[in-house]
């Protein structure tokens, strides 16, 4: 026990470091920075003008209440800040490690490789939807007049959390490819554009592709169903099989990419 | 003690290949031709705690490819390989906190800070305690003639100062095996002296095995007192530097300068001319016939200066892979 915590608080000092590398790098371009800014502030306002349409008095969406269909879209911001902060700029980052061969360094250091290819990058620039989506959660669980319970509020964090896990590990999965085909922007993309779906609510969708967003591609599990446990209208079977599911991908994405590294032919110097 | 045990190792790439032009591109992305070529071809050796062994070979030779595996990064197509007890390829913590992997063509400094913060990130993921991180980048800087480069962004920082800091960051869990791929790469002479002063130093301080791979001669020559050559995946040669020479070339190469300027033929006598500008004359001389026939050309010319040296090494070492015959 004593000995897994030590080992804990090792990943926290790494991670640490990490990051505030990562953000001194950011900070080092002052110019990027102000054009970053804007760019988040340009988005936002997007966004929320988008937003303001989705206002106007109309039926409900497959079943989902105007305001109970916000708490999906701002579940889809979460996870679309949580991407810009982890996923986009680390996972991209593989590609790059592969091509220049300097994952050769991170093969060598004496940590869990998939753990430093995963953090190693933390993008600032992702908080502001994180924090925009958090806002769009409480407005649309305010205004649906859905039951507050500590019950329900674990039961959402873990499914966000497993939300979280599903979306990495298939983010991860397709990283790992490219220790064979080297150039895997074009999947990293199709994934994101995929994510783009989960902004509404699943049962929004006509019935062939619903099915293809659950059993095929988990859209379902990254923003509806964390949404459904929010508004304290999820099946534990359904909570059951999202955990289940992030297991199974967050082990999936593990075993491959060992069995990958063993195809590794580092880029010739 | 041995810290690195070979023994048969091989290594084959599947690589592909494509002509060139349009045609043979679309050929080449819908049906590719592949074929395996023989990076590493069988070779053994071993290397004794404390050694510092030059690894030289013309590109392509299977070099960085032998490192590689020896690093774990690569995974043996046949052969065993066993470095400070441990097996490479299974890259345990405790192995990979005993080795380092420098190599001049790639970096691992953040190019956008100082490699201060690499170095604390480095110090994070080794698990050492500020004070000994103090302790070691005070010792390791003042070893490397570095200061105040240590808190500059590694993008404005010479050639020769990002190579001595990469090897701080490489150091800092004070391995005791190294393997450094062309450490000196792009070096002038003055950083490339003082990288091969600091390698020789924290030999001799920490008892490190170094193998170190190097197109500069110069390294070999004043860092190792062993060689291994390899060619086209084989091993040729494994012995002191002047082993080789001697079995490369039995001469020695000298050069006069003559006072007064003699016809060709005269001096064809003593050795075979390989060069002659004025008064300026360079011989291949035998060395079992060295000393006797120096005397004669001192006594019966006027001389106005003479070196005798062994031939560049580069030039035998081309000179024999040219040949390929010294597997014979």
């Amino acid at each position: 026990m004593i000995k897994y915590l030590r080992s804990t608080s090792e990943v926290f000092r790494v991670l640490f470091s990490f990051w505030s590398t990562s953000i001194a790098s950011e900070l080092e371009y002052q110019l990027n920075l102000v054009i970053e800014i804007i760019s988040v502030v340009a988005n936002l306002t997007g966004s929320i003008f988008i937003l303001s349409l989705f206002y106007s008095p109309t039926t409900n969406l497959g079943g989902w209440s105007w305001h109970a269909s916000l708490v999906v879209l701002g579940i889809y911001t979460i996870l679309d800040g949580y991407t810009t902060s982890f996923l986009h700029p680390n996972l991209s980052r593989i590609v790059r490690h592969v091509q220049n061969g300097t994952l050769d360094f991170v093969l060598l250091k004496p940590i869990n490789s998939q753990l430093w290819l995963s953090f190693r990058i933390f993008s600032p620039w992702g908080i502001p939807s994180i924090l925009s989506g958090i806002t769009l959660v409480i407005i649309g669980f305010i205004n649906s007049q859905a039951n507050f319970s500590i019950k329900s509020l674990l039961l959402s964090i873990l499914m966000v959390l497993s939300s979280f896990i599903i979306l990495y590990s298939l983010w991860f999965l397709i990283a790992t490819t490219s220790i064979w085909f080297v150039r895997v922007w074009n999947a990293n993309e199709v994934l994101r554009s995929t994510l783009v779906a989960g902004r509404y609510p699943i049962s929004a969708y006509p019935e062939s592709l619903r099915r293809i967003f659950t059993f095929i591609l988990p859209i379902a599990f990254l923003t509806t169903v964390p949404a459904e446990a929010i508004l304290n209208i999820l099946s534990y079977r359904i909570a059951f099989l999202s955990l289940i599911l992030a297991i199974a991908f967050l082990f999936i994405s593990k075993r491959f990419w060992m069995f990958a590294l063993k195809f590794y032919t580092s880029a010739s110097s | 003690m041995k810290t690195i045990a070979v023994d048969s190792l091989s290594k084959s790439y599947l690589v592909t290949e494509k002509k060139p032009g349009i045609r043979a591109s679309l050929k080449h992305f819908v049906a590719r031709k592949t074929s395996f070529i023989r990076a590493v071809d069988n070779i053994s050796f071993n290397i004794n705690e404390g050694e510092i062994v030059g690894f030289i070979g013309s590109n392509g030779a299977g070099k960085t490819t032998t490192l590689k595996m020896l690093c774990g990064l690569i995974y043996p197509s046949y052969g065993s390989v066993s470095v400070a007890g441990y097996i490479p390829k299974l890259r345990e913590k405790s192995f990979l906190r005993k080795i380092t992997l420098v190599m001049g063509q790639k970096q691992q400094l953040i190019w956008d800070l100082p490699p201060m913060d690499s170095l604390r990130v480095n110090a994070a993921v080794y698990g050492l305690t500020d004070r000994e991180f103090s302790l070691r980048i005070d010792e390791l800087a003042s070893m490397l003639g570095l200061n105040t480069e240590l808190s500059r962004p590694v993008r404005k920082l010479s050639l020769g100062q990002r190579m001595k800091a990469e090897l701080l960051a490489s150091l800092l869990h004070r391995p005791s095996v190294l393997f450094l791929d062309e450490p000196t790469l792009g070096l002038d002479i003055n950083a490339q002296l003082r990288v091969r002063e600091f390698l020789s130093a924290y030999n001799q301080k920490y008892g490190a095995t170094i193998l170190l791979t190097s197109h500069y001669m110069g390294d070999i020559t004043s860092l190792c007192k062993r060689v291994l050559l390899i060619d086209k995946g084989k091993l040729f040669h494994d012995g002191s530097l002047s082993a080789l020479t001697e079995q490369l070339s039995p001469c020695r190469f000298v050069q006069i300068e003559l006072a007064e300027p003699v016809n060709d033929i005269s001096l064809a006598k003593y050795g075979e001319i390989v060069h002659q500008e004025g008064q300026l004359v360079k011989l291949l001389i035998p060395r079992s016939e060295l000393t006797s026939r120096i005397t004669s050309i001192l006594s019966n010319y006027q001389i106005k200066d003479l070196e005798v040296k062994d031939p560049p090494i580069e030039q035998l070492i081309g000179k024999l892979l040219a040949l390929g015959s010294f597997n014979d």
